[in-house]
């Protein structure tokens, strides 16, 4: 069944608690019962430009946001319609102002959405100390049946230092906001959730990716900050300290990779977190530690490229140079998140893949899931911990091969300290010792090994997640990877309960490619549609090179920043699914 | 462990490996290996708690010329390597090996920020005004006026880079020239430069006898240094500034800075706690 779900926007300019705003409506949610999806917009600024929260409300876990807004609850006009496009409305969404600021700016009014007014400025001002976002708040809650108790909790955590008196006047201007309400007209309204014993998590997806890492045994990480990728590091931090692993900022992303590749070679899992510019400045060093067969993962949280592109806003772009970025044949693999949850399995399952292959692991999520805030079913433990094969101790009259022919590829590695079997690890070609060599040969041996590590693992059921809808898979495919996955997800739900049958294939293992399981998931699929935030499709080139896709395929493709709606998808698929029955 | 390893005793060639050098004949980067190598053993270090990082060139070939453990990475990126080694494993004596190329020019944001972070490394930079691998251009620390090379056959017309100087102003705990002519002396400043904590910068004049075989007249040229090291770096500046780059065998400068660890709590925390903190 279609997700039963309220979705909404709070903006105003910077200083209007806008984002405040939306995480107390978020935690409160949670307290009901409820689960919720929050991203954020906002200015060019630095510090203090307009804002935008985006939130979606539901009685069950949702992944992706709607097709359009019921209510945009605008605490003030400044700059809003920098948000116009991300911020959908239709003639059921309903937009509340405050009288004070005038009246909306046409920008917003295209599609002639209801209107309607709400004093939050007076309101507040009636309150000792009352603000016109907890108004705004009131208000909301009030409209989409949020209980008032779940609020109280919430605001008294949240404002414990700043004293009762504090807490009082945010709830009185809460209450005033509720009982203004009742002039406004309706938008859906969630069912109250009485008993939920489900446990949930509040997490961003940055900060999923930091403690999948952790997981999966990541102990080093080496951090230069970038938009949006920031915050994985920050998270990562002090939490690193924590378990006895230590987190170092570097002059730059050259260092940062480095910085990893060393003390990865001095044993320790380890990891960086970077964007687009970022990732272009670690390749050449990634390819190092494909030659010198260094494990370690480097997180690409993709914005907007090329170049400096847009820092704060999501695209599917990087894919490219995820997978074909490196000069030389460079084997090494690629995984990507599909949700804010998946952000903490796809990291843990990477830093278990480089460990175990002694492989560059590259992880892509986007800014879209890294920087949303949901709450969602507390992820599942996994069992994917890093563990490296060892060289533990020297052969008696036998010198250490550190790059000794191996069935799987994979050779045990000597880790610094270990006595008898020192080697140099090398990124010139070498050969089983580690001793460069130009002779074809040894090239050919070495890369012939370094491509069987990775083609030859056993990546189980995690390379894809396939879902068929609930009515059967039919003959018909949506094929996605990433942030896309979540409105790809809706639609094929939406797409059941019109009585459509189709398969959703979520690609989770970019690279090395999987043709066999691949074929296995498409038998008896005759179409299929390819979803992707790309503006020249680089996914479906993709599979189109290394993928028998259907006779009919199609690509779904747009650059960022705009995510798709599900409609967007469902329509893609009523089209392509015309005519047959 | 210390006592142990003391009562073994090293020799030199304990730290050498089979490989033969790539190295021209007279190249002073021999004799360099040979410092490094009768460093080791003087301190008597077990091989296997000792790592040489380097880049790339000529002397970045040094790792695979030890049997320490080594890593030869990319060009201009061997103190990233080492300064992520030495922090993930404090327990090992890392030493970083390159050239003038490597280190000031690809490598140079790394040499700042190397200095000032003053992690527990000794960097060996072999300075020979050339990059040799590539046959012949201008390096950082080449005369304005050198028109040796196709590339500037004019010369550069730019001053070159004082290696010492910057490394000073960066915050370097350890600076001394050494002259590859005198592989004792250069043994000898390497046990210092490794024993002492911090970042520590020896610059080797090391001579290319194939593309500046002028340099050859440096053995001549060198002259040991008058004044013992200080540990006041604006004294160390100030005779930086009327040096003309053959003062060698001595130590210039010695700092005090705490070498850098980063902070962290190491408690027992477990992962359970950090994910305590997502749970509603």
């Amino acid at each position: 069944m279609t997700v039963q779900s309220v979705s909404l926007t709070i903006a105003g300019s910077g200083g209007a608690g806008v984002v405040t705003a939306g995480s107390l409506l978020l935690d409160a949610a949670a307290r009901a019962g409820w689960y919720a999806l929050m991203s954020r917009s906002s200015g060019p600024q630095i510090r203090g430009g307009e804002a935008a929260a985006m939130l979606r409300f539901a009685t069950e876990p949702i992944m992706s946001h709607d097709d359009s807004f019921h209510l945009l609850m605008a605490i003030d006009w400044d700059n809003i319609t920098r948000f116009s496009a991300e911020i959908p409305l239709t003639a059921a969404s309903l937009i509340v102002g405050d009288p004070a600021h005038g009246d909306a700016p046409a920008g917003l009014l295209k599609n002639n959405p209801r209107q309607a007014a709400l004093p939050m400025a007076e309101i507040a001002g009636g309150i000792e100390n009352g603000r016109p976002n907890m108004v705004a708040l009131g208000a909301i809650a009030a409209m989409i049946g949020l209980p008032p108790a779940a609020m109280r909790i919430v605001v008294e955590r949240a404002l414990k230092k700043k004293g009762t008196a504090a807490i009082e006047a945010s709830m009185a201007a809460f209450f005033a906001g509720i009982d203004a309400a009742a002039n406004l007209p309706a938008i859906p309204k969630l069912p109250a959730v009485t008993v939920d014993t489900t446990p949930r998590w509040s997490i961003t997806g940055n900060e999923a990716t930091g403690l999948g890492a952790i997981r999966g045994g990541v102990r080093f990480v080496a951090a230069y900050p970038i938009t949006p990728a920031t915050e994985v590091l920050e998270w990562l931090a002090p939490s690193l300290a924590k378990v006895g692993g230590m987190l170092v900022q570097a002059e730059d992303e050259l260092a940062s990779i480095n910085q990893i590749i060393g003390a990865s070679y001095g044993g320790t899992p380890s990891m960086t977190a970077t964007s687009g510019p970022g990732l272009s400045l670690m390749i050449e060093s990634l390819g190092l530690a494909v030659a010198a067969e260094v494990p370690l993962v480097v997180v690409d949280v993709m914005r907007v490229g090329p170049s400096t592109g847009i820092a704060t806003k999501s695209e599917q772009s990087d894919l490219n140079i995820a997978v074909y970025g490196l000069h030389g044949d460079a084997p090494h693999v690629v995984v990507a998140a599909n949700s804010v949850a998946d952000c903490l399995f796809t990291t843990q399952w990477a830093v278990h893949l480089a460990e175990a292959m002694q492989v560059p692991t590259l992880v892509l999520t986007d800014q879209a899931m890294g920087q949303a805030r949901a709450i969602l079913p507390k992820p599942a433990e996994l069992a994917f911990i890093g563990q490296r094969e060892v060289a533990r101790q020297a052969v008696e009259g036998q010198r250490y091969k550190r790059y000794a022919m191996t069935g799987s590829g994979v050779s045990p590695m000597a880790i610094p300290g270990t006595p008898g079997l020192t080697h140099t690890a090398d990124g010139l070609e070498h050969n089983e010792f580690g001793t460069p060599s130009s002779q074809a040969s040894d090239h050919q041996a070495q890369m012939d090994k370094r491509l069987r590590k990775i083609t030859g693992f056993n990546y189980g059921d995690h390379w894809a997640e396939i879902i068929d809808s609930e009515v059967g898979a039919g003959d018909t495919a949506i094929i996605t990877w990433g942030s896309a996955t979540g409105p790809a997800r809706e639609a094929l739900q939406r797409h059941a309960d019109a009585g459509g049958k189709a398969r959703l294939i979520s690609l989770r293992l970019i690279a090395p490619v999987q043709p066999e399981k691949m074929a296995e998931a498409l038998k008896g699929i005759k179409r299929a549609v390819v979803v992707e935030q790309s503006h020249s499709g680089q996914f479906y080139r993709m599979l189109r090179a290394f993928y028998d896709l259907p006779a009919k395929t199609v690509s779904l493709h747009q650059g960022g920043p705009l995510p798709f709606g599900p409609n967007q998808i469902l329509d893609q698929l009523k089209l392509l699914t015309a005519g047959s029955a | 462990m210390e006592s142990c390893a003391q009562k073994k005793k090293f020799l030199a060639k304990d730290y050498k490996s089979d490989l033969k050098p790539i190295w021209c004949p007279g190249c002073g980067d021999y004799t360099v290996l040979n410092a490094i190598t009768r460093a080791l053993a003087e301190m008597a270090l077990p091989p296997e708690e000792v790592a040489v990082v380097s880049g790339i060139g000529c002397s970045s070939r040094i790792p695979a010329y030890t049997s320490v453990y080594g890593f030869h990475g990319v060009h201009g990126r061997a103190l990233p390597v080492a300064t992520g080694l030495k922090l993930a494993r404090p327990d090992l004596t890392v030493l970083v090996t390159g050239g003038d190329g490597d280190g000031f020019s690809i490598g140079g944001n790394h040499f700042l920020h190397a200095c000032r972070r003053n992690v527990d490394l000794t960097y060996i930079v072999m300075d020979n005004q050339v990059y040799g691998m590539t046959k012949g251009q201008a390096s950082p620390t080449t005369a304005p006026d050198w028109e040796g090379s196709k590339l500037t056959p004019e010369g550069t017309g730019i001053n070159p880079f004082q290696p010492l100087v910057v490394g000073l102003a960066s915050g370097a705990n350890f600076i001394a020239r050494v002259s590859s002519s005198d592989p004792v002396n250069m043994a000898q400043i390497m046990v210092e430069a490794i024993r002492h904590p911090g970042f520590s910068l020896v610059q080797v004049l090391s001579p290319c006898v194939t593309f500046r075989p002028e340099q050859q007249e440096w053995r001549d040229i060198v002259r040991t240094a008058v004044v013992d090291y200080t540990d006041d770096a604006a004294r160390a500046a100030r005779r930086l500034m009327t040096d003309d780059g053959f003062n060698v065998g001595k130590v210039l400068y010695k700092g005090s800075r705490p070498p850098y660890r980063p902070e962290f709590e190491n408690t027992d925390g477990s992962i359970g706690e950090l994910e305590a903190r997502f749970a509603l």
